[in-house]
Formats: structure tokens, C-alpha cells, sequence
């Protein structure tokens, strides 16, 4: 197995010395599916960015496929960041969102656009590549926003709370679509949620995170078997893989109390 | 039971056609402040009349109307005179306004060291400037259009930067991740999301130079160019011909509207199909 992504040491202190996150080590094998989990200010966002080299680590170093993030494309491989709003250009209509990631990187229009319309039908919005984003629900926002982050043909996908703000009935479609499109095109994913049930859901291994100070502190492999259908989610081997996080992360809650008081 | 059934569906849609006129709310965009003017006019051209206040101190609806069509070749030839002082002002306003911006965003330096000119030109009255523009500048209509342009920048400028710098954080950051480079993310992302703010600017900017154009006519007086809109108030007061004065004020007030107007329908057509505040509701 090719490690993708391998977290080594990695630490964050922002310019007004809040410790964001502390030393952390993590490698994500190629085709994996890994969620970073943990409640609001654990750093999980502030990994996942660091990870992409939105941010810059203060401590420590990043690898993807073994070479500085920068350099990613000399390794053929290629990665894309789902934010966790949509982030569409409002003036623009569905497909040029999606063409964006083409336009900037100079890919000539008529190579672009089979590509583009290609990604739409992944996530099942081919009908709607003339619309604008004011004219779609949250959750068609959130898949042209998916259908952007394919578009480039990554290997890696990085998320972040990408369905944080969606209802539960659309947020489960979603997830099972991204299940589906995860073992179609072999990619590589880290995922960030705070839900203990998508974690589950989702992951080949969950990495539990703690908050004040930002820490790992726990993996725990979710050994079921893909595809998962919604009865996976109704499973006593679901509910079992559920409490045994809900305990994980109330555990690292209470040591980091207990360390209050001491 | 049937007949009646199928004689009452296909009624039903052509009522929904034939609503009532008043309930549609673009007729009742136009229809009310018609009512009020028509109202208004009413009532003064019944006060003038009833009683019989002297055409020389307030001259009735029709005597201006009345005015306006026997001096059309006066006044319109004056209005012509002041729209094309407006237009090359407006013209001039913007482009600088958006070129200045343009030199804000690109560096904190440039706009700390400059923005407080833009405002100190923003805060001297017109006509305590416009004397010595007039005297400066040797040609009349290039001092008009100076005094018309100083007057509009300033909305142009504060606009299009708070525009150019309003770009969604998440989408920069996005940008950033595609390894955009400058012009693109200035092409690409800055622009568009400016326009907003930039429309903005204009319609408050069009007026602006409306009003800047016809205060330094006045300042330039029967000195200056002598053809305009202002030019015509100025001479009807001294005449005492109140209704041509009333005309001129007319004239000019409409032209405003107009302007305005424009601007609103060039902001629609740019903005409509996406923006919030120009999206027809429903």
C-alpha cells in the first residue's frame, strides 16, 4: 500500500498564540476513506487546510505521495478541497462553477467542457448546467460545489463539514452518493464532520479528535463491508461502532475537565 | 353537473389573466405616483386660479407647459447644452472613479496615503472650487466638466473598492487553492463581485453629475458658456419670466429622473439574473 498522505509532527500556533492544534501524526493510505472527527475548535479544519496548503504548519512536515504539497502534480496525482458552503460564483450559471477549476488552470474550452459535463451527471445535475446557483437548493448547490471538486479528475479529496448544513434526509443522499463516487473513481478522502453517525457511515477509519488544545486522539478502523446501504445504518454493528466514538470523545472531554481542575 | 364543470375550468386561467389591473404591482409602480402628481398639478393650477396669484410670482401648470412648448427651442437647445456637460462629466467620473479604485485594492499604501484627498475633495463644496476651475481652465465647457466630474467621483471611487474588495472568503480561498494568478483573481472573482457596488456608485454618481454641472453654470453665470439649462434660470430671473424659470426647473428635474432611471435599467439588465437586490421576487 502507498501511503497518500503522511502528517508528520505536524503543529499549528496562529500569530496570536492560540495552539491550535498539537503535534500530530497520521498517514492515510491510498483509497481510503478517513474522517477526522472531533467537536468545534479540535483543529480538524485547521489540519484538513494544512493538508491542502491552505495553511502553512508551524511545526513539522506534510507529505502527499511522498513529496512536499507543493509539488503534488509532479507526482501525477491531484487534489481537490470541498469547502463546507458551497462557494459558487453567483454570477456565473452551473456549468461554468464547475468549468472554473479548467478555466484557471488554461484547459481549452472544448476539452473542458465534455469534462464538465461529465462531473454534473456524476452528481446527477446534468439537467441543471444552465441554471444559476440562486435557483438551486442548498443540497444541488453542495453537489455542483462536488461536481467543481471532480471536475479535475483528483486522486485526493479533501472535505470540509461539506454537508454541515444541510437537512439529515438530504445530507444521508449525499453521503451514499459520495460512497458510491469514492469506490467508482478509487479516490483518496479525508472528511471532516462532527457527526458521530456520518463518521460511521462513511469511513474505512475514523480519527477522533479532542478540542483546547487541538489533539488526535484516537483511530478507530470501521471494519464493514461496502457498499453500505441505509440498513447499515439501522445495524446493532453501527450503534456499537457509534458509542464506542460518542465514548471516545466524551473520555478526551473529561481528562481534558479533570486537567482544568488540577 | 359536467357542462357546468367544463364551462367553469377554462374560465379559470383567463381570470387569473384578466386580474385586476391595480393588483399588478408594476402598474402600481406607475399608477400611484402618477395619482399623486396628477393630484398635485390639480391642485395647483385650482389654487392659481382661484386665487389669482400673478403669473410673475407662481405660474400656473399650463402657463409652464404652455412655456415649454413656445420656448422648446430655447430650453431644449440649453438642456442639450447641460446633458452633454452631465454625460462627458459622468463618462469622466467613472472612469477615473474606477481606475483610482483599481490603484486602492492593488496596495494598502496606495489607498492609506490617497484616501484622504478623495474625501477632502469630496467634502469641499463645488462652488467654492468651481471660481477658480473657471478661471484655470481657459475653455469653458472642459472647466463645466471638471466641476461635474470632481462632484461624481467620489461615490465611484468608495463603491468600487468596497466592491472590489467584498470578495466572498471562501471563494478567494478557493482561488487560492487553483493557483490563480493576479489577473485572474482580479478578472475572474474581484470584478464580478464589484459590479454590485459598482451600479451602486453609478446611480448615485448620474444624479451627482447632474447637480454638479448645473452648480457650476450658476457659478460660471452669464460669464460662462451662456447655453445652459442654468444659464436659462439665471436670465428668466433676472427677466422675471417665472415660467420659463419653472420650465428650465422641469427640464432638468426629469433629465435627473432620467438619468437615474438608466442607470437602474443598465444595473437590471447587468445584475438581474443573479443578484439579490436587483431579483424579481417569487
Amino acid at each position: 500500500m502507498t501511503p497518500a498522505v503522511e502528517v508528520l509532527s505536524v503543529e499549528k500556533t496562529y500569530p496570536n498564540g492560540t495552539h491550535a492544534l498539537q503535534p500530530v501524526n497520521l498517514t492515510v493510505q491510498e483509497g481510503e476513506f478517513v474522517t477526522l472527527l472531533g467537536p468545534s475548535g479540535c483543529g480538524k479544519s485547521t489540519l484538513l487546510k494544512m493538508v491542502a496548503g491552505l495553511l502553512e504548519p508551524s511545526n513539522g512536515r506534510l507529505l502527499l505521495w511522498r513529496r512536499p504539497v507543493e509539488q503534488i502534480e509532479s507526482t501525477g496525482h491531484r487534489l481537490s478541497f470541498v469547502f463546507q458552503e458551497p462557494t459558487l460564483m453567483p454570477w456565473a450559471r452551473v456549468q461554468g462553477n464547475v468549468r472554473l477549476p479548467l478555466d484557471l488552470a488554461g484547459v481549452p474550452a472544448a476539452e473542458a467542457n465534455p469534462r464538465v459535463h461529465d462531473a454534473l451527471a456524476m452528481v446527477g445535475l446534468d439537467k441543471f448546467a444552465g441554471a444559476l446557483p440562486r435557483e438551486l437548493s442548498g443540497g444541488m448547490q453542495m453537489r455542483v460545489s462536488i461536481a467543481r471538486g471532480l471536475v479535475t479528475q483528483p486522486t485526493l479529496l479533501l472535505m470540509d463539514e461539506p454537508f454541515g448544513a444541510l437537512d439529515e434526509i438530504t445530507r444521508n443522499k449525499l453521503d451514499s452518493d459520495l460512497l458510491e463516487l469514492w469506490r467508482a473513481k478509487k479516490l483518496t478522502v479525508i472528511f471532516v464532520t462532527h457527526s458521530i453517525y456520518e463518521a460511521v457511515y462513511l469511513s474505512t477509519r475514523v480519527v477522533v479528535m479532542a478540542a483546547r488544545p487541538g489533539r488526535l486522539v484516537e483511530e478507530v478502523p470501521i471494519d464493514e463491508p461496502y457498499p453500505r446501504g441505509p440498513e447499515f445504518r439501522v445495524s446493532t454493528a453501527f450503534s456499537q461502532y457509534a458509542k464506542r466514538l460518542q465514548d471516545s470523545l466524551l473520555r478526551a472531554s473529561g481528562t481534558q475537565a479533570e486537567g482544568a481542575l488540577s | 353537473m359536467s357542462t357546468v364543470a367544463e364551462g367553469a375550468a377554462p374560465a379559470s386561467p383567463d381570470a387569473a389573466r384578466t386580474a385586476p389591473l391595480l393588483s399588478r404591482p408594476e402598474v402600481q409602480r406607475v399608477f400611484y405616483p402618477a395619482l399623486v402628481a396628477v393630484l398635485l398639478i390639480g391642485l395647483w393650477q385650482w389654487w392659481v386660479t382661484a386665487f389669482d396669484i400673478p403669473r410673475f410670482l407662481v405660474p400656473s401648470p399650463l402657463l409652464v407647459a404652455q412655456t415649454l412648448v413656445a420656448d422648446a427651442g430655447l430650453l431644449f437647445g440649453a438642456l442639450f447644452t447641460t446633458l452633454k456637460i452631465t454625460v462627458f462629466a459622468f463618462v469622466c467620473a467613472t472612469v477615473l472613479g474606477v481606475l483610482i479604485a483599481f490603484a486602492f485594492v492593488q496596495s494598502r499604501v496606495i489607498e492609506t496615503a490617497l484616501f484622504p484627498y478623495a474625501v477632502l475633495l469630496q467634502v469641499t463644496p463645488i462652488v467654492a472650487i468651481a471660481p477658480l476651475i473657471i478661471i484655470w481652465v481657459k475653455s469653458p465647457t472642459a472647466s463645466l466638466v471638471i466641476c461635474a466630474t470632481l462632484v461624481a467621483l467620489f461615490p465611484i471611487i468608495a463603491n468600487t473598492t468596497l466592491g472590489l474588495r467584498s470578495v466572498n472568503p471562501g471563494l478567494m480561498s478557493y482561488f487560492k487553492l487553483n493557483r490563480a494568478s493576479r489577473l485572474q483573481l482580479l478578472w475572474r472573482l474581484r470584478i464580478p463581485s464589484a459590479l454590485p457596488y459598482f451600479f451602486g456608485g453609478l446611480r448615485i454618481s448620474s444624479g451627482l453629475a447632474l447637480i454638479g454641472a448645473v452648480v457650476a453654470e450658476f457659478v460660471a453665470g452669464t460669464g460662462g458658456t451662456g447655453t445652459g439649462l442654468a444659464y436659462q434660470i439665471l436670465q428668466s430671473g433676472y427677466q422675471l419670466n417665472i415660467p420659463r424659470m419653472f420650465a428650465a426647473l422641469l427640464l432638468i428635474t426629469v433629465t435627473g429622473v432620467l438619468l437615474f432611471a438608466a442607470m437602474a435599467w443598465l444595473s437590471r439588465w447587468a445584475l438581474g439574473s443573479w443578484h439579490e437586490s436587483e431579483a424579481q421576487p417569487g
